[in-house]
Protein backbone atom coordinates (compact mmCIF):
# COMPACT_ATOMS: atom_id res chain seq x y z
CA UNK A 1 0.00 0.00 0.00
CA UNK A 2 2.47 2.31 0.80
CA UNK A 3 5.03 1.47 -2.41
CA UNK A 4 1.29 2.17 -4.15
CA UNK A 5 0.87 5.42 -3.06
CA UNK A 6 4.73 6.54 -3.14
CA UNK A 7 4.31 5.67 -6.82
CA UNK A 8 0.81 7.51 -7.39
CA UNK A 9 2.59 10.63 -5.61
CA UNK A 10 5.60 9.96 -8.74
CA UNK A 11 3.17 9.70 -11.23
CA UNK A 12 1.09 12.79 -10.34
CA UNK A 13 4.45 14.91 -10.67
CA UNK A 14 5.60 12.96 -13.95
CA UNK A 15 2.16 14.16 -15.07
CA UNK A 16 2.23 17.99 -14.00
CA UNK A 17 5.67 18.28 -14.51
CA UNK A 18 7.28 16.39 -17.70
CA UNK A 19 5.69 18.54 -20.27
CA UNK A 20 7.68 21.51 -18.62
CA UNK A 21 10.88 19.21 -17.44
CA UNK A 22 11.10 18.47 -21.62
CA UNK A 23 10.99 21.59 -22.21
CA UNK A 24 13.80 22.42 -20.10
CA UNK A 25 16.07 19.74 -21.35
CA UNK A 26 15.52 20.37 -24.46
CA UNK A 27 16.47 24.24 -24.38
CA UNK A 28 20.11 22.67 -23.37
CA UNK A 29 20.11 20.16 -26.63
CA UNK A 30 23.33 20.81 -29.00
CA UNK A 31 21.48 19.96 -32.02
CA UNK A 32 19.24 21.85 -34.22
CA UNK A 33 15.95 19.69 -33.12
CA UNK A 34 14.36 19.80 -29.42
CA UNK A 35 13.55 15.85 -29.84
CA UNK A 36 15.05 12.90 -28.22
CA UNK A 37 18.03 11.86 -28.15
CA UNK A 38 19.49 14.53 -25.89
CA UNK A 39 22.77 15.01 -27.26
CA UNK A 40 24.71 16.71 -24.41
CA UNK A 41 24.52 20.46 -22.71
CA UNK A 42 24.63 23.62 -24.66
CA UNK A 43 24.10 27.44 -24.25
CA UNK A 44 23.97 28.15 -27.30
CA UNK A 45 20.49 28.77 -27.47
CA UNK A 46 20.14 30.78 -24.33
CA UNK A 47 23.11 33.52 -26.08
CA UNK A 48 20.57 33.25 -29.52
CA UNK A 49 17.33 34.28 -27.49
CA UNK A 50 18.98 36.67 -25.46
CA UNK A 51 20.60 38.29 -28.24
CA UNK A 52 17.39 38.37 -30.28
CA UNK A 53 16.23 41.83 -30.50
CA UNK A 54 12.79 41.15 -31.06
CA UNK A 55 12.37 38.03 -28.44
CA UNK A 56 13.81 40.65 -26.33
CA UNK A 57 11.76 43.77 -26.94
CA UNK A 58 8.54 41.53 -26.61
CA UNK A 59 10.35 40.37 -23.28
CA UNK A 60 10.23 44.24 -22.34
CA UNK A 61 6.48 44.69 -23.94
CA UNK A 62 5.33 41.69 -22.07
CA UNK A 63 6.73 43.13 -18.53
CA UNK A 64 5.57 46.18 -19.32
CA UNK A 65 1.94 45.34 -19.67
CA UNK A 66 1.81 42.48 -17.07
CA UNK A 67 3.13 45.49 -14.29
CA UNK A 68 1.07 48.35 -15.79
CA UNK A 69 -2.09 46.13 -16.01
CA UNK A 70 -1.51 44.05 -12.96
CA UNK A 71 -1.51 47.64 -10.90
CA UNK A 72 -4.81 48.93 -12.52
CA UNK A 73 -6.60 45.58 -11.84
CA UNK A 74 -5.48 45.73 -8.39
CA UNK A 75 -6.34 49.48 -7.65
CA UNK A 76 -9.65 49.23 -9.37
CA UNK A 77 -10.09 45.75 -7.34
CA UNK A 78 -9.32 47.49 -4.34
CA UNK A 79 -11.65 50.52 -4.75
CA UNK A 80 -14.36 48.34 -5.78
CA UNK A 81 -13.71 45.92 -2.41
CA UNK A 82 -13.68 48.81 -0.36
CA UNK A 83 -16.82 50.38 -1.59
CA UNK A 84 -18.92 46.95 -1.20
CA UNK A 85 -17.25 47.04 2.44
CA UNK A 86 -18.77 50.33 3.20
CA UNK A 87 -22.34 50.60 2.09
CA UNK A 88 -24.83 48.24 1.54
CA UNK A 89 -26.51 48.73 -1.16
CA UNK A 90 -30.10 47.74 -2.79
CA UNK A 91 -28.38 44.91 -5.14
CA UNK A 92 -25.21 44.77 -3.35
CA UNK A 93 -24.88 40.75 -4.30
CA UNK A 94 -26.09 41.54 -8.11
CA UNK A 95 -23.26 44.14 -8.16
CA UNK A 96 -20.62 41.61 -6.97
CA UNK A 97 -21.74 39.24 -9.45
CA UNK A 98 -21.78 41.60 -11.87
CA UNK A 99 -18.16 42.10 -10.98
CA UNK A 100 -17.19 38.71 -10.65
CA UNK A 101 -18.89 37.39 -14.13
CA UNK A 102 -16.21 37.89 -16.74
CA UNK A 103 -14.16 35.19 -14.74
CA UNK A 104 -16.58 32.75 -16.28
CA UNK A 105 -16.43 33.99 -19.83
CA UNK A 106 -13.05 32.73 -22.28
CA UNK A 107 -10.62 34.65 -22.90
CA UNK A 108 -11.11 34.08 -26.70
CA UNK A 109 -14.66 35.49 -25.90
CA UNK A 110 -13.50 38.45 -24.41
CA UNK A 111 -10.84 39.00 -26.55
CA UNK A 112 -13.43 39.04 -30.01
CA UNK A 113 -15.43 41.35 -27.73
CA UNK A 114 -12.19 43.63 -26.76
CA UNK A 115 -11.05 43.63 -30.73
CA UNK A 116 -14.75 44.99 -31.87
CA UNK A 117 -14.90 47.47 -28.63
CA UNK A 118 -11.39 49.18 -29.13
CA UNK A 119 -12.14 49.17 -32.87
CA UNK A 120 -15.45 51.10 -32.19
CA UNK A 121 -13.98 53.61 -29.89
CA UNK A 122 -11.48 53.81 -32.23
CA UNK A 123 -8.19 52.70 -30.64
CA UNK A 124 -5.44 50.60 -32.94
CA UNK A 125 -4.53 47.55 -32.09
CA UNK A 126 -1.09 48.38 -29.47
CA UNK A 127 -0.28 47.73 -26.34
CA UNK A 128 -2.08 49.99 -24.54
CA UNK A 129 -5.14 47.60 -26.01
CA UNK A 130 -4.01 44.64 -24.88
CA UNK A 131 -3.31 46.01 -21.49
CA UNK A 132 -6.87 47.33 -21.06
CA UNK A 133 -7.51 43.51 -22.15
CA UNK A 134 -5.93 42.56 -19.15
CA UNK A 135 -7.31 44.80 -16.85
CA UNK A 136 -10.55 43.34 -18.07
CA UNK A 137 -10.07 39.57 -17.37
CA UNK A 138 -7.68 40.23 -14.23
CA UNK A 139 -10.00 43.43 -12.39
CA UNK A 140 -12.97 40.23 -11.58
CA UNK A 141 -9.88 38.50 -10.00
CA UNK A 142 -8.72 41.14 -8.03
CA UNK A 143 -12.15 42.24 -6.51
CA UNK A 144 -12.80 37.94 -5.47
CA UNK A 145 -9.47 38.38 -3.71
CA UNK A 146 -9.63 41.36 -1.92
CA UNK A 147 -12.84 41.51 -1.49
CA UNK A 148 -13.11 38.17 0.54
CA UNK A 149 -9.96 39.61 2.54
CA UNK A 150 -12.47 42.44 4.64
CA UNK A 151 -13.85 41.16 6.82
CA UNK A 152 -15.70 42.14 10.06
CA UNK A 153 -12.16 43.04 12.09
CA UNK A 154 -11.45 45.37 8.59
CA UNK A 155 -15.12 46.96 8.54
CA UNK A 156 -14.60 47.43 12.31
CA UNK A 157 -11.32 49.24 11.73
CA UNK A 158 -12.22 51.37 9.12
CA UNK A 159 -15.47 52.44 10.80
CA UNK A 160 -13.13 53.23 13.92
CA UNK A 161 -10.74 55.13 11.61
CA UNK A 162 -13.82 57.52 9.91
CA UNK A 163 -14.78 57.95 13.64
CA UNK A 164 -11.65 59.37 14.89
CA UNK A 165 -11.89 61.93 11.71
CA UNK A 166 -9.96 60.34 9.20
CA UNK A 167 -11.44 61.09 5.69
CA UNK A 168 -12.06 58.70 2.98
CA UNK A 169 -8.42 58.55 1.20
CA UNK A 170 -6.89 58.51 4.90
CA UNK A 171 -8.87 55.70 5.69
CA UNK A 172 -8.04 53.51 2.56
CA UNK A 173 -4.40 54.34 2.78
CA UNK A 174 -3.28 54.58 6.20
CA UNK A 175 -5.77 51.72 7.37
CA UNK A 176 -7.33 49.31 4.82
CA UNK A 177 -4.22 48.90 2.20
CA UNK A 178 -1.71 48.48 5.61
CA UNK A 179 -4.46 45.44 7.06
CA UNK A 180 -4.79 44.02 3.52
CA UNK A 181 -1.28 44.41 2.40
CA UNK A 182 -0.55 40.51 2.18
CA UNK A 183 -3.89 40.19 -0.10
CA UNK A 184 -3.12 43.09 -2.53
CA UNK A 185 0.26 41.37 -2.81
CA UNK A 186 -1.16 37.96 -3.97
CA UNK A 187 -3.90 39.38 -6.19
CA UNK A 188 -1.02 41.46 -8.08
CA UNK A 189 1.23 38.68 -8.56
CA UNK A 190 -1.91 36.56 -9.76
CA UNK A 191 -2.75 39.00 -12.43
CA UNK A 192 1.02 39.49 -13.32
CA UNK A 193 1.06 35.76 -14.26
CA UNK A 194 -2.11 35.46 -16.08
CA UNK A 195 -1.09 38.41 -17.81
CA UNK A 196 2.61 37.41 -18.59
CA UNK A 197 1.11 34.18 -20.04
CA UNK A 198 -1.74 34.93 -21.88
CA UNK A 199 -1.42 34.87 -25.56
CA UNK A 200 -5.33 35.13 -27.23
CA UNK A 201 -6.42 38.74 -26.17
CA UNK A 202 -2.62 40.04 -26.15
CA UNK A 203 -2.71 38.07 -30.08
CA UNK A 204 -6.40 39.88 -31.08
CA UNK A 205 -5.09 42.92 -29.79
CA UNK A 206 -1.31 43.87 -31.11
CA UNK A 207 0.18 44.42 -34.36
CA UNK A 208 3.42 45.71 -34.68
CA UNK A 209 4.56 46.19 -30.79
CA UNK A 210 3.77 42.32 -29.45
CA UNK A 211 4.09 40.43 -26.00
CA UNK A 212 5.97 37.61 -25.26
CA UNK A 213 3.31 34.90 -25.99
CA UNK A 214 3.06 36.11 -29.04
CA UNK A 215 6.45 36.37 -30.36
CA UNK A 216 7.22 32.81 -29.09
CA UNK A 217 4.12 31.58 -30.99
CA UNK A 218 5.31 33.78 -34.21
CA UNK A 219 8.50 32.02 -33.47
CA UNK A 220 6.92 28.50 -33.67
CA UNK A 221 5.23 28.80 -37.00
CA UNK A 222 8.66 28.49 -38.55
CA UNK A 223 8.90 24.75 -36.63
CA UNK A 224 10.44 23.25 -33.57
CA UNK A 225 13.97 24.50 -32.41
CA UNK A 226 15.40 24.71 -29.20
CA UNK A 227 15.37 28.12 -29.16
CA UNK A 228 11.73 28.53 -28.55
CA UNK A 229 12.59 25.71 -25.90
CA UNK A 230 14.73 28.16 -24.14
CA UNK A 231 12.33 31.37 -24.80
CA UNK A 232 9.58 28.80 -23.15
CA UNK A 233 12.56 27.71 -20.08
CA UNK A 234 12.74 31.60 -19.41
CA UNK A 235 9.28 32.47 -19.39
CA UNK A 236 8.40 29.55 -16.89
CA UNK A 237 11.52 30.58 -15.22
CA UNK A 238 9.64 34.36 -14.62
CA UNK A 239 6.81 32.96 -13.55
CA UNK A 240 7.72 30.30 -11.09
CA UNK A 241 9.72 33.41 -9.29
CA UNK A 242 6.63 35.18 -8.87
CA UNK A 243 4.59 32.40 -7.59
CA UNK A 244 7.42 31.58 -5.32
CA UNK A 245 7.20 35.52 -4.19
CA UNK A 246 3.34 35.05 -3.93
CA UNK A 247 4.28 31.99 -1.74
CA UNK A 248 6.14 33.53 0.59
CA UNK A 249 4.53 36.39 1.08
CA UNK A 250 1.27 33.99 1.81
CA UNK A 251 2.92 31.48 4.39
CA UNK A 252 4.48 34.95 6.01
CA UNK A 253 1.41 35.93 6.56
CA UNK A 254 -0.23 32.69 8.18
CA UNK A 255 2.77 32.26 9.75
CA UNK A 256 1.76 34.92 12.01
CA UNK B 1 -13.91 68.84 26.96
CA UNK B 2 -17.88 67.83 27.41
CA UNK B 3 -21.34 68.57 26.03
CA UNK B 4 -24.81 67.36 26.95
CA UNK B 5 -26.79 65.27 24.42
CA UNK B 6 -30.38 65.70 23.44
CA UNK B 7 -32.96 62.72 21.66
CA UNK B 8 -35.27 64.25 20.37
CA UNK B 9 -38.55 62.52 19.14
CA UNK B 10 -36.21 59.80 17.65
CA UNK B 11 -37.46 57.00 16.32
CA UNK B 12 -35.33 54.62 14.45
CA UNK B 13 -36.38 52.08 11.79
CA UNK B 14 -34.47 48.63 9.72
CA UNK B 15 -37.08 48.32 6.75
CA UNK B 16 -39.95 46.92 8.36
CA UNK B 17 -38.52 46.41 12.19
CA UNK B 18 -38.54 49.58 14.18
CA UNK B 19 -35.44 49.42 16.68
CA UNK B 20 -36.85 53.31 18.35
CA UNK B 21 -39.88 53.68 18.98
CA UNK B 22 -39.78 58.32 19.61
CA UNK B 23 -37.57 57.86 22.28
CA UNK B 24 -36.68 61.29 23.87
CA UNK B 25 -33.57 61.15 26.23
CA UNK B 26 -31.82 64.46 27.99
CA UNK B 27 -27.86 63.61 29.29
CA UNK B 28 -26.39 66.39 31.23
CA UNK B 29 -22.74 67.25 30.33
CA UNK B 30 -20.34 65.42 32.13
CA UNK B 31 -23.09 62.83 33.15
CA UNK B 32 -22.04 58.92 33.07
CA UNK B 33 -25.12 57.55 31.75
CA UNK B 34 -25.69 53.52 30.80
CA UNK B 35 -28.35 52.17 27.99
CA UNK B 36 -29.27 49.11 29.88
CA UNK B 37 -31.09 46.30 28.53
CA UNK B 38 -31.52 42.56 26.68
CA UNK B 39 -30.26 42.23 23.30
CA UNK B 40 -32.40 43.71 20.35
CA UNK B 41 -34.01 46.19 22.87
CA UNK B 42 -32.63 49.09 21.07
CA UNK B 43 -29.59 50.43 22.86
CA UNK B 44 -26.71 49.88 20.56
CA UNK B 45 -28.96 51.29 17.63
CA UNK B 46 -29.64 54.35 20.21
CA UNK B 47 -25.46 54.90 20.35
CA UNK B 48 -24.81 54.27 16.77
CA UNK B 49 -27.66 57.32 16.40
CA UNK B 50 -25.64 59.32 19.11
CA UNK B 51 -22.24 58.67 17.16
CA UNK B 52 -23.45 59.23 13.67
CA UNK B 53 -23.24 55.96 12.55
CA UNK B 54 -26.67 55.51 11.91
CA UNK B 55 -29.57 58.80 10.26
CA UNK B 56 -32.38 58.52 12.61
CA UNK B 57 -36.20 57.96 10.53
CA UNK B 58 -37.28 60.85 12.45
CA UNK B 59 -36.56 63.43 15.20
CA UNK B 60 -33.09 64.96 16.23
CA UNK B 61 -29.95 64.48 18.28
CA UNK B 62 -28.23 67.79 19.51
CA UNK B 63 -24.84 67.47 20.76
CA UNK B 64 -23.61 70.46 22.94
CA UNK B 65 -26.94 72.37 21.98
CA UNK B 66 -25.66 71.75 17.90
CA UNK B 67 -28.43 69.82 15.78
CA UNK B 68 -25.82 66.63 14.65
CA UNK B 69 -28.54 64.57 12.95
CA UNK B 70 -27.34 64.17 9.95
CA UNK B 71 -23.48 65.11 10.37
CA UNK B 72 -21.37 62.03 9.92
CA UNK B 73 -19.27 60.45 12.80
CA UNK B 74 -16.06 62.13 11.55
CA UNK B 75 -17.11 65.53 12.29
CA UNK B 76 -18.93 64.96 14.93
CA UNK B 77 -17.30 65.73 18.97
CA UNK B 78 -17.83 62.17 19.77
CA UNK B 79 -15.80 58.96 19.28
CA UNK B 80 -16.40 55.37 20.23
CA UNK B 81 -15.10 52.37 21.87
CA UNK B 82 -16.06 49.56 19.97
CA UNK B 83 -16.89 46.31 21.55
CA UNK B 84 -14.14 44.67 19.48
CA UNK B 85 -11.65 47.54 19.96
CA UNK B 86 -11.18 47.93 16.83
CA UNK B 87 -7.37 48.47 16.97
CA UNK B 88 -5.52 48.94 13.97
CA UNK B 89 -3.04 45.88 13.69
CA UNK B 90 -0.10 47.20 11.29
CA UNK B 91 0.47 50.58 14.18
CA UNK B 92 2.03 50.88 16.90
CA UNK B 93 -0.33 51.79 20.10
CA UNK B 94 1.13 55.04 19.86
CA UNK B 95 0.46 55.66 16.16
CA UNK B 96 -2.79 53.95 17.21
CA UNK B 97 -3.56 56.38 20.17
CA UNK B 98 -2.65 58.92 18.34
CA UNK B 99 -3.98 58.29 14.98
CA UNK B 100 -7.31 60.54 15.67
CA UNK B 101 -5.04 63.70 16.34
CA UNK B 102 -2.56 62.73 13.39
CA UNK B 103 -6.32 62.82 11.46
CA UNK B 104 -6.56 66.22 12.68
CA UNK B 105 -3.73 67.46 10.70
CA UNK B 106 -1.55 68.00 14.51
CA UNK B 107 2.16 67.73 13.52
CA UNK B 108 3.86 64.29 14.47
CA UNK B 109 5.69 65.59 17.94
CA UNK B 110 2.17 66.71 19.09
CA UNK B 111 0.42 63.44 18.59
CA UNK B 112 3.02 61.64 19.64
CA UNK B 113 3.27 63.67 23.01
CA UNK B 114 -0.59 63.30 24.24
CA UNK B 115 -0.36 59.37 22.50
CA UNK B 116 2.01 58.95 25.18
CA UNK B 117 0.46 61.04 27.88
CA UNK B 118 -3.14 59.11 27.42
CA UNK B 119 -0.91 55.66 27.39
CA UNK B 120 0.45 56.59 30.69
CA UNK B 121 -3.33 56.99 31.38
CA UNK B 122 -3.97 53.65 31.04
CA UNK B 123 -0.75 52.63 32.70
CA UNK B 124 0.76 51.31 28.96
CA UNK B 125 3.11 53.79 28.53
CA UNK B 126 6.26 50.96 28.70
CA UNK B 127 4.16 49.24 25.85
CA UNK B 128 3.95 51.96 23.61
CA UNK B 129 6.77 50.71 21.07
CA UNK B 130 4.27 47.46 20.58
CA UNK B 131 1.56 46.29 18.00
CA UNK B 132 -1.95 45.47 19.58
CA UNK B 133 -1.58 41.42 18.57
CA UNK B 134 1.11 41.50 21.71
CA UNK B 135 -1.62 42.54 24.03
CA UNK B 136 -3.53 41.06 26.28
CA UNK B 137 -7.07 41.88 25.69
CA UNK B 138 -7.72 43.83 29.21
CA UNK B 139 -5.00 45.42 27.48
CA UNK B 140 -6.34 46.38 24.16
CA UNK B 141 -9.11 47.59 25.92
CA UNK B 142 -7.64 50.28 27.58
CA UNK B 143 -5.90 50.83 24.50
CA UNK B 144 -9.56 51.34 22.96
CA UNK B 145 -10.02 54.01 25.41
CA UNK B 146 -6.86 56.04 25.35
CA UNK B 147 -7.48 55.92 21.54
CA UNK B 148 -11.22 57.76 21.93
CA UNK B 149 -9.98 59.89 24.15
CA UNK B 150 -6.96 60.86 22.91
CA UNK B 151 -9.00 63.25 20.19
CA UNK B 152 -10.62 65.36 23.54
CA UNK B 153 -14.47 64.27 22.33
CA UNK B 154 -17.05 65.75 24.30
CA UNK B 155 -19.02 62.08 24.71
CA UNK B 156 -17.30 59.34 24.41
CA UNK B 157 -19.35 56.20 23.53
CA UNK B 158 -19.25 52.72 24.89
CA UNK B 159 -20.34 49.71 23.10
CA UNK B 160 -20.28 46.86 25.24
CA UNK B 161 -16.44 47.21 25.66
CA UNK B 162 -16.40 45.09 28.72
CA UNK B 163 -17.96 42.15 27.38
CA UNK B 164 -15.33 39.85 26.04
CA UNK B 165 -13.22 40.32 29.61
CA UNK B 166 -13.56 37.32 32.18
CA UNK B 167 -15.29 38.49 35.36
CA UNK B 168 -12.64 39.79 37.43
CA UNK B 169 -11.05 42.02 34.99
CA UNK B 170 -14.65 44.02 34.25
CA UNK B 171 -14.88 44.54 37.90
CA UNK B 172 -11.35 46.37 37.59
CA UNK B 173 -12.27 47.75 34.31
CA UNK B 174 -15.39 49.33 35.62
CA UNK B 175 -13.64 51.05 38.51
CA UNK B 176 -11.08 52.02 35.87
CA UNK B 177 -13.76 53.65 33.52
CA UNK B 178 -15.23 55.46 36.34
CA UNK B 179 -11.96 56.87 37.82
CA UNK B 180 -11.11 57.81 34.31
CA UNK B 181 -14.12 59.26 33.62
CA UNK B 182 -14.32 61.54 36.63
CA UNK B 183 -10.73 62.88 35.77
CA UNK B 184 -11.13 63.74 32.79
CA UNK B 185 -15.27 65.25 32.94
CA UNK B 186 -15.84 63.85 29.18
CA UNK B 187 -19.83 62.54 28.76
CA UNK B 188 -19.67 58.74 28.81
CA UNK B 189 -22.65 56.98 27.30
CA UNK B 190 -21.78 53.40 28.06
CA UNK B 191 -24.12 49.98 26.81
CA UNK B 192 -24.47 47.08 28.18
CA UNK B 193 -26.97 43.96 29.31
CA UNK B 194 -25.19 43.80 32.28
CA UNK B 195 -27.23 45.33 35.21
CA UNK B 196 -24.70 44.91 37.73
CA UNK B 197 -22.12 46.78 35.62
CA UNK B 198 -24.54 49.58 35.29
CA UNK B 199 -25.10 50.15 38.77
CA UNK B 200 -21.12 49.66 39.23
CA UNK B 201 -20.38 53.05 36.61
CA UNK B 202 -23.51 54.54 36.03
CA UNK B 203 -24.75 58.13 37.41
CA UNK B 204 -27.49 57.11 35.47
CA UNK B 205 -29.10 53.94 34.09
CA UNK B 206 -31.69 53.87 31.07
CA UNK B 207 -33.23 50.81 31.27
CA UNK B 208 -34.66 49.96 27.58
CA UNK B 209 -36.95 47.34 26.24
CA UNK B 210 -38.46 46.98 22.75
CA UNK B 211 -37.66 50.09 21.57
CA UNK B 212 -38.51 52.55 24.43
CA UNK B 213 -36.97 53.45 27.49
CA UNK B 214 -38.90 51.65 30.47
CA UNK B 215 -37.28 53.52 33.23
CA UNK B 216 -34.26 56.41 33.41
CA UNK B 217 -32.73 57.42 36.69
CA UNK B 218 -30.14 56.93 39.34
CA UNK B 219 -29.12 53.07 40.00
CA UNK B 220 -30.98 53.41 43.43
CA UNK B 221 -34.01 54.89 41.94
CA UNK B 222 -33.88 52.23 39.15
CA UNK B 223 -33.12 49.28 41.54
CA UNK B 224 -34.94 50.15 44.21
CA UNK B 225 -38.27 52.19 43.02
CA UNK B 226 -38.28 50.35 39.43
CA UNK B 227 -41.37 52.33 37.37
CA UNK B 228 -42.32 49.38 35.39
CA UNK B 229 -42.40 45.68 36.18
CA UNK B 230 -40.09 44.85 32.81
CA UNK B 231 -37.06 47.26 34.58
CA UNK B 232 -37.96 45.66 38.22
CA UNK B 233 -37.29 42.59 36.90
CA UNK B 234 -34.14 43.01 34.95
CA UNK B 235 -32.35 45.26 37.66
CA UNK B 236 -32.43 42.18 39.55
CA UNK B 237 -34.47 39.00 41.05
CA UNK B 238 -37.95 39.48 42.26
CA UNK B 239 -40.51 37.86 44.50
CA UNK B 240 -43.79 38.91 42.85
CA UNK B 241 -47.55 38.67 44.68
CA UNK B 242 -50.72 39.79 42.78
CA UNK B 243 -52.37 41.84 44.65
CA UNK B 244 -55.91 44.17 44.70
CA UNK B 245 -56.96 46.72 47.42
CA UNK B 246 -58.89 45.63 50.24
CA UNK B 247 -60.06 48.28 53.26
CA UNK B 248 -56.46 49.64 54.22
CA UNK B 249 -54.23 47.12 52.55
CA UNK B 250 -54.09 44.80 49.84
CA UNK B 251 -55.70 41.42 49.37
CA UNK B 252 -53.42 38.26 48.04
CA UNK B 253 -53.11 34.60 47.41
CA UNK B 254 -51.28 34.82 50.66
CA UNK B 255 -54.09 36.78 52.83
CA UNK B 256 -54.52 40.25 53.33
CA UNK B 257 -51.20 41.96 53.70
CA UNK B 258 -50.76 45.37 55.49
CA UNK B 259 -48.78 47.61 52.87
CA UNK B 260 -50.63 50.64 50.67
CA UNK B 261 -53.59 49.47 48.77
CA UNK B 262 -53.06 49.52 44.94
CA UNK B 263 -53.83 47.03 41.77
CA UNK B 264 -51.15 44.99 40.30
CA UNK B 265 -48.29 43.11 41.08
CA UNK B 266 -46.68 43.31 44.53
CA UNK B 267 -42.71 43.02 43.98
CA UNK B 268 -40.41 42.51 46.99
CA UNK B 269 -36.36 41.96 46.34
CA UNK B 270 -35.00 38.59 47.62
CA UNK B 271 -33.12 40.57 50.22
CA UNK B 272 -35.90 42.25 51.36
CA UNK B 273 -37.73 39.26 52.74
CA UNK B 274 -36.62 38.25 56.02
CA UNK B 275 -37.18 36.94 59.48
CA UNK B 276 -38.68 40.69 60.67
CA UNK B 277 -39.58 43.44 58.46
CA UNK B 278 -42.11 46.01 58.01
CA UNK B 279 -45.23 43.73 57.60
CA UNK B 280 -45.87 39.90 57.77
CA UNK B 281 -45.97 37.72 55.20
CA UNK B 282 -47.46 34.93 57.33
CA UNK B 283 -46.23 31.93 58.31
CA UNK B 284 -44.02 29.58 55.36
CA UNK B 285 -42.05 26.57 55.14
CA UNK B 286 -37.87 26.78 54.14
CA UNK B 287 -37.95 24.36 51.66
CA UNK B 288 -34.51 24.59 50.19
CA UNK B 289 -31.63 26.95 51.53
CA UNK B 290 -28.46 27.44 49.53
CA UNK B 291 -24.82 29.36 50.76
CA UNK B 292 -23.58 31.85 48.94
CA UNK B 293 -21.03 33.32 50.75
CA UNK B 294 -22.47 36.81 51.48
CA UNK B 295 -25.52 35.20 52.12
CA UNK B 296 -28.59 32.37 52.25
CA UNK B 297 -30.50 32.25 49.29
CA UNK B 298 -33.57 30.63 50.85
CA UNK B 299 -36.68 28.91 49.56
CA UNK B 300 -40.11 29.10 51.23
CA UNK B 301 -43.26 27.57 50.35
CA UNK B 302 -46.58 29.96 52.44
CA UNK B 303 -48.74 27.83 54.46
CA UNK B 304 -51.61 29.92 52.81
CA UNK B 305 -50.37 29.52 49.50
CA UNK B 306 -47.76 26.05 49.54
CA UNK B 307 -47.57 25.71 45.66
CA UNK B 308 -45.98 29.14 45.81
CA UNK B 309 -42.66 30.31 46.49
CA UNK B 310 -40.94 32.94 47.83
CA UNK B 311 -36.96 33.60 47.53
CA UNK B 312 -35.46 35.53 50.43
CA UNK B 313 -31.70 36.56 50.95
CA UNK B 314 -31.24 35.55 54.92
CA UNK B 315 -27.97 37.16 56.79
CA UNK B 316 -25.24 34.68 57.36
CA UNK B 317 -25.64 31.81 59.81
CA UNK B 318 -29.24 32.93 60.48
CA UNK B 319 -31.27 30.71 58.40
CA UNK B 320 -34.03 27.50 60.04
CA UNK B 321 -33.47 23.94 59.29
CA UNK B 322 -35.18 22.88 56.45
CA UNK B 323 -38.78 22.25 56.65
CA UNK B 324 -39.32 24.78 59.75
CA UNK B 325 -41.94 26.85 59.33
CA UNK B 326 -41.27 30.50 60.46
CA UNK B 327 -42.73 34.10 59.92
CA UNK B 328 -41.83 36.41 57.16
CA UNK B 329 -41.70 39.30 56.43
CA UNK B 330 -41.19 41.48 54.26
CA UNK B 331 -39.88 45.46 53.88
CA UNK B 332 -40.01 47.99 51.14
CA UNK B 333 -42.46 46.49 48.82
CA UNK B 334 -43.79 48.08 45.17
CA UNK B 335 -46.77 47.24 43.84
CA UNK B 336 -46.64 48.12 39.59
CA UNK B 337 -48.93 47.07 37.51
CA UNK B 338 -48.10 44.17 34.38
CA UNK B 339 -48.70 46.84 31.75
CA UNK B 340 -46.83 50.16 31.89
Amino acid sequence: MRILSWAYLALMFAFILLPVAVLVVFSFQDGRLPVPPFKGPTLEWYAKVLADRDLMAALGNSMLVALASSAVSVLLGFLAAAGFARARLPGSALLRGLIIAPMTVSYLIIGLGLLQAVNWIGLRPSLMATGIGHVVINLPLCFAILAASIGAPQQSALRAARDLGAGERQVLSLVLAPMIAPSLAAAFFLSFTFSWDEFIIAFLLTRFDVTLPVEIWSMLRSGLSPETNAVGALVFLVSVLVVVTLELLLFRKAAK
Amino acid sequence: MTADVEIRAVEHRFESFTALQRIDLQIAAGEFVVLLGPSGCGKTTLLSLIGGFLTPSEGQILIGGRDMTHVGPKLRPTTTMFQDYALFPHMTLRDNVGFGLRMRGRARRDHDAKAMEMLDMVGLADKAGRKPHALSGGQRQRVALARALAVEPDVLLLDEPLGALDLKLRRQMQDELKAIQRRVGTTFVHVTHDQEEAMAIADRIVVMNGGRIEHCGTPEEVYLRPRTLFSAAFMGELNRLPVRPAGDGVDSPLGPLAVAPGAGILCLRPENVGLQGGFSLGPARLTEAAFFGAHHRCHFAPLAAPELRLVAHLPQGAHPEIGAEVELFGRDPVILTEAA
